[in-house]
């Protein structure tokens, strides 16, 4: 597999020269179809987790708006509401332009006037400097603060908060592409998308596939955090072995019991398992988790994986938009029984399993699901450690059974 | 046709009469909320998921054409 | 003896008419309120509501093409739908008038319901809470039968069953 340049982050500068210097100018006109059909050639799927085929989303928002006579509403979604997950802030701050190229893209790909890209705080000085560089485009560009919470990086979430500046999902039916919050049919399109995007148009999809895995292509950029020597975000090909992913932050430091995967509401995985998987769908699939947003979040064998879990729960059940009963109580009801099992105060795995099923695939949004997913897959992985806990000891980590 | 019950889970208040009205079809969670059984309604309990639906005193239960497809 | 007719079915189906409206209204607000006796399903209180509701228009038909169609005193046709266009007892009648016509409303809307959706159904609902006093004054002041014991008692009771529920919905507040 050759792996070609990983371009993504550039070098520390971010003026327009230095970026049109780099990647060179977008083309001077671009065939709609055309580019459309080497988005859909290159197969570039959404970088936002749920990676969904980019060249079928924008398709049918175009199509819709044709079909409507509506202008459309094309968003760059660089919330990123989670909190372990860094790289769209890390994108965004270090090729703030590759972004904007990408959004111009999407907006003439669907017909579009303008674009709005949502970038999260720490990110927002330099979107908004690079915008103003570009002002006077093809495409009106601009740059609004995405809201605070995990959930407002939910696509219906970030729509809604464009279109009435309120930051909760509106649930589907209607499909976002057909007619979303803002009564017009809507792409919402992660910001790393909008980066391949943007390389894509300049590059053609044989370059975007000589990274990656024919079924994945392409590379992605991911968050290495935990028990590791130099945690960031780096750019990797899809479908690296796990094990070199963490040798792109320098390994770890310290032995490895388990590692996150995707996100908040990814999965665990068996560390040892793990290693020798590569890092994509395919690979993950029977582990039951998946590259979502990028995260890889190493926890140390000293750790007990499920207080951590616990924190994670409580985190999820707090994060919830509070709109949807089954979220609201459920995932509720759900953490404060995680807590009880890591606290070794009793708390019944069963009970906890029924209501993982009662609450899996209910609510507006996936929030719920993702909380399911994460919380079995510690019930899997950390399964040694529940007889422990329900004896009120901890063998990993002593400390946290009080 | 192939109709399926949807809820609108934000419009939703747990006040459990669609699963009072059509048990086969819709059981309650442990907070009160609908839990729709199945993908698709069968044919024979069509009527009564129809009427279940306008009975919901929010409307968040709708009975809908059944389309099985991926798009966001 | 015939031509009394008219006057006697007035009186009598707009009697009924409160008691089943002062009803409609108790049981509204129970469906949203209210659990109900144990082993009363919730979905009845909301069926016996609507039902109860539709028997009122029944009574409220009635009560106007008689109270019109009677000989002896001067309403006029325009009076059933035009609050204050009647000669007689101009403010009595159309605060009836009025009552009838925002019942009219909530009776479209809840018909549409489904084509409307919640939030302007709900809207329009919220006009119920006019259309009961409306009618109730109409009642003291229309007719002559509140000197007759029972009348007296059957409307003052309506009275003090639907300020109970108006008021224990008032309590519970717009939440939710």
């Amino acid at each position: 597999m050759i792996v070609r340049e990983l371009v993504l982050l550039g070098d520390g500068r971010t003026d327009l020269a230095t970026h049109l210097a780099r990647y060179g100018p977008l083309p001077a006109t671009i065939d709609r179809a055309a580019l459309l059909r080497d988005v859909d050639g290159a197969g570039l799927t959404g970088r936002g987790g749920a990676a969904y085929p980019a060249a079928r989303k924008i398709a049918a928002v175009a199509r819709n708006a044709a079909r409507t006579r509506r202008d459309p509403l094309v968003i760059g979604n660089g919330t990123e509401g989670e909190p372990a997950i860094d790289k769209d802030k890390t994108l965004m701050t270090r090729s703030p332009h590759l972004v904007l190229d990408g959004a111009q893209i999407a907006a003439l790909l669907t017909g579009a006037p303008a674009a709005v890209i949502v970038v999260h705080p720490r990110a927002l000085g330099a979107m908004k400097h690079a915008a103003a560089e570009r002002a006077g485009g093809p495409v009106r560009l601009s740059v609004r603060r995405a809201a605070d919470g995990f959930v407002a990086g939910e696509a219906t979430a970030t729509a809604c908060w464009v279109a009435r500046g309120a930051s909760t999902p509106t649930g589907t039916p209607p499909r976002l592409s057909e007619h979303g919050p803002a009564g017009v049919p809507t792409l919402v399109q992660n910001v790393e998308t909008l980066a391949h995007l943007a390389l894509i148009a300049r590059y053609g999809p044989a370059w975007f596939r000589s990274a990656g895995t024919p079924s994945e292509p392409g590379s992605m950029l991911v968050t290495i955090t935990g028990a590791v020597r130099a945690p960031g975000v780096r750019e990797i090909g899809i479908g690296m072995p796990v094990r070199h992913v963490l040798e792109q932050a320098d390994g770890p430091s310290a032995p490895l019991r388990a590692l996150l995967l995707g996100g908040y509401s990814g999965a665990w995985a068996n560390a040892a398992e793990a290693m020798g998987l590569p890092l994509s769908a395919a690979g993950l699939a029977d582990l039951g988790a998946a590259p979502g947003a990028g995260l890889v979040a190493a926890l140390p064998a000293d750790a007990c994986g499920l207080q951590e879990t616990a924190r994670l729960a409580r985190y999820l059940a707090r994060q919830s938009a509070g709109q949807c009963g089954p979220c609201v109580f459920g995932l509720d009801a759900i953490a404060t029984e995680v807590s009880r099992i890591a606290d070794g105060r009793g708390g019944g795995i069963a009970l906890l399993t029924r209501w993982l099923g009662q609450v899996d695939g209910r609510g507006a949004c996936s929030h719920t699901s993702g909380a399911a997913r994460l919380i079995r897959s510690a019930l899997r992985v950390f399964g040694d450690d529940l007889a422990d806990h329900a004896a009120g000891r901890c063998a990993v980590s002593p400390g946290v059974i009080r | 046709m192939t109709a399926r019950l949807r809820v609108d889970y934000i419009t939703c208040g747990g006040r459990g009469i669609c699963a009072e009205l059509l048990p086969e079809l819709i059981s309650g969670d442990d907070w009160g909320f609908p839990i729709v059984t199945g993908e698709s309604v069968p044919p024979r309990l069509l009527g009564d998921a129809r009427v279940t639906a306008r009975a919901c005193p929010l409307l968040a239960l709708r009975l809908e054409p059944h389309t099985p497809s991926g798009t966001p | 003896m015939s031509t009394q007719v008219p006057w006697f079915v007035s009186r009598g189906s707009g009697l009924a008419l409160l008691a089943a409206f002062s009803m409609v209204q108790v049981l509204g607000v129970a469906a949203r309120l209210g659990d109900g006796p144990r082993r009363w399903p919730r979905s009845v209180t909301g069926e016996l509501h609507r039902t109860l509701a539709l028997f009122c228009v029944a009574f409220l038909v009635l009560h106007v093409a008689t109270a019109i169609a009677d000989p002896y005193v001067t309403i006029g046709w325009a009076a059933a739908a035009i609050p204050f266009a009647s000669p007689y007892r101009t403010a009595a009648i159309g605060l009836g008038t009025l009552a009838a016509d925002l019942g009219g409303a909530v009776l479209i809307t809840s018909l549409l319901r489904q084509r409307l959706g919640y939030r302007a159904w709900r809207a329009v609902h919220w006009l119920s809470v006019l259309a009961w006093p409306a009618a109730f004054v109409h009642s003291l002041t229309a007719g002559n039968d509140m000197s007759i014991w029972w009348v007296a008692l059957i409307t003052w009771g309506c009275a003090v069953i639907v300020a109970t529920a108006l008021g224990a919905r008032a309590l519970a507040g717009v939440a939710r």
